[in-house]
């Protein structure tokens, strides 16, 4: 079975000659559940970037599942987050009309069919959000509306669910019960989730696994090989 | 009114253009490029105006204009060769310039002219209704058929582009239809103030919608309505339809906003 995804020797910059990530080798396996921490400004969203194939690396080689990042035939089987937790529209977008946008990934054109509409349905009760499923995002909280994008992104049923900084604008409570949905989602599931963040205190007791970024990768490894330097990870390579 | 043949053309044609501007304006409104379909209107005009200059129907050379206005805002978006807003601002003040200098080659600045500016309910013929009817139910089939996927570009333009959908060929699909929707509404609504009725209608239900599908349901409803209000205002008043409809849906806005506003406060 091949690697979740692969870098190898990546390197890159959005300006010639200014390489925001360089040396970058990682590995994650199918079914894993990564953070990939690090200060403002370290990379790792241009890592999430590339991992997505929305950027080509200026030197090295991205692959997902086996197969290079940016021409990744499968592309419905990656859910996504944004960093960001507005909505693009600005009219009342319902709960169920903005998670059925996450399986026009499967089927974008055409009648949904009963499995379309069934694992719509069966994403927004697997975030709890039942009750609230023909109501306005506008008229959630920030946690909630959180929630319905992560519904958002297993509508498609995807392989990898990558994260970018979900837990933006949210507050301390939404944070934890955002950590908790995740493992469970991860437990049920086996998806392979990335979850990107500067801010991972809520995350660091759900997740098998801790990559700081800074530049390059300065720690790979468990969470609890890190204690003392958990909420500063600009020193992990001092 | 109804009695008056040309009068009976204006308002088919005018339902028509009623119900395809504020479904097209949905999605504008939606990725905030409300004003796109004014840039494109500045550019019809220069093509009204070449019209004029080499003798051909002003409303094909019209036509044309906005869709190469639209293809180069979207160019000029999706290259990030300038943000949206420039992009808009190029095209909007090149398409004003040439057509100044183009109508005023032509020697065309008459009551004629004005009529495609602010619309007339004088002109529009059986062919006109004809043409205005095929490319309005073509608009409509092209969103019904992409609906899905234009409401997911709408919702998460970066959660598309990752889920491989063809991001940049939708968004171009809804620039075209803007330019189709400003080409088959010149008539009515004039290209000066069409772009208005892609997006009032839109703003105005948008306050009162529950959902995305009845915020197009409702624009749809008050595009109907204002087209029909200003062009009976337009009838017993003798003025420019293009105004008495763009009129009717700004009061259109101002209810929905007042009916906010009290059922904010119960």
């Amino acid at each position: 079975m091949p690697l979740a995804v692969e870098f190898a020797q990546v390197e890159f910059g959005y300006l010639p000659g200014q390489p925001v990530l360089h040396d970058v080798d990682l590995q994650i396996e199918a079914g894993e559940f990564v953070a990939l921490a690090g200060p403002n400004g370290g990379g790792k969203t241009t890592l999430l970037r590339l991992t997505l194939g929305l950027e080509r690396p200026t030197r090295g080689d991205v692959r997902l599942f086996g197969e290079p990042a940016d021409s990744f035939r499968d592309r419905a089987g990656l859910g996504y987050l944004a960093q960001r937790t507005n909505l693009g529209v600005q009219a009342p977008a319902t709960v169920r009309e903005v998670v059925a946008a996450g399986r026009c990934a499967r089927k974008p054109f055409g009648r949904f069919a009963r499995s379309d509409d069934d694992a719509i349905e069966e994403a927004i009760e697997r975030v709890g959000l039942g009750e609230l499923r023909n109501r306005p995002l506008t008229r959630l909280s920030g946690g909630q509306q959180q929630r319905a994008f992560i519904a958002k992104a297993l509508a498609a049923e995807p392989r990898l669910l990558a994260l970018d900084e979900p837990t933006t604008g949210v507050d301390v409570e939404s944070q934890e019960a955002l950590a908790e949905l995740l493992a469970r989602l991860h437990r049920e599931l086996g998806v392979t989730i990335l979850y990107v963040s500067h801010e991972f205190g809520a995350i660091e007791h759900v997740v098998e696994r801790l990559v700081l970024v800074r530049e390059r990768i300065v720690f790979d490894g468990s969470p609890a090989a890190l204690p003392e330097l958990w909420h500063d990870p600009s020193h992990a390579h001092a | 009114m109804l009695d008056l043949e040309f009068m009976r053309l204006a308002f088919a044609a005018g339902a028509i253009v009623g119900v395809v501007a504020p479904v097209v304006g949905f999605f504008l409104v939606q990725r905030q490029m409300s004003l796109i379909g004014d840039g494109i209107g500045h550019v019809a005009f220069a093509g009204v105006a070449a019209g004029y200059l080499i003798g051909v129907s002003p409303v094909w050379t019209a036509l044309a204009a906005a869709i190469i206005g639209a293809v180069g805002i979207e160019w000029l978006r999706a290259h990030k060769q300038a943000a949206g807003d420039q992009a808009l601002a190029l095209v909007f003040y090149t398409g004003i310039a040439g057509g100044v200098v183009l109508i005023s080659a032509a020697g065309a600045l008459n009551a004629n002219l004005f009529s495609y500016l602010f619309g007339s309910i004088l002109t529009v013929t059986r062919r006109d209704l004809f043409t205005i009817a095929l490319l309005g139910l073509g608009s409509l089939v092209v969103v019904a058929v992409l609906l899905r996927a234009l409401l997911a570009v709408s919702i998460d333009e970066e959660g598309a582009r990752v889920a491989g959908l063809p991001v940049p060929v939708l968004n171009a699909v809804i620039s075209m239809l803007a330019a189709l929707t400003i080409g088959i509404s010149m008539r009515i609504v004039g290209i000066l103030l069409i772009a208005a009725l892609m997006v009032l209608p839109v703003i105005a239900a948008q306050r009162i919608a529950w959902s995305l599908r009845s915020t197009m349901g409702l624009s749809i409803v008050v595009g109907l309505a204002s087209v029909l209000a200003g062009l009976t205002v337009s009838y017993y008043g003798d003025l420019p339809p293009g105004g008495t409809i763009v009129l009717a849906a700004t009061g259109f806005f101002l209810a929905s906003s007042a009916t906010e506003l009290i059922r904010a406060r119960l």
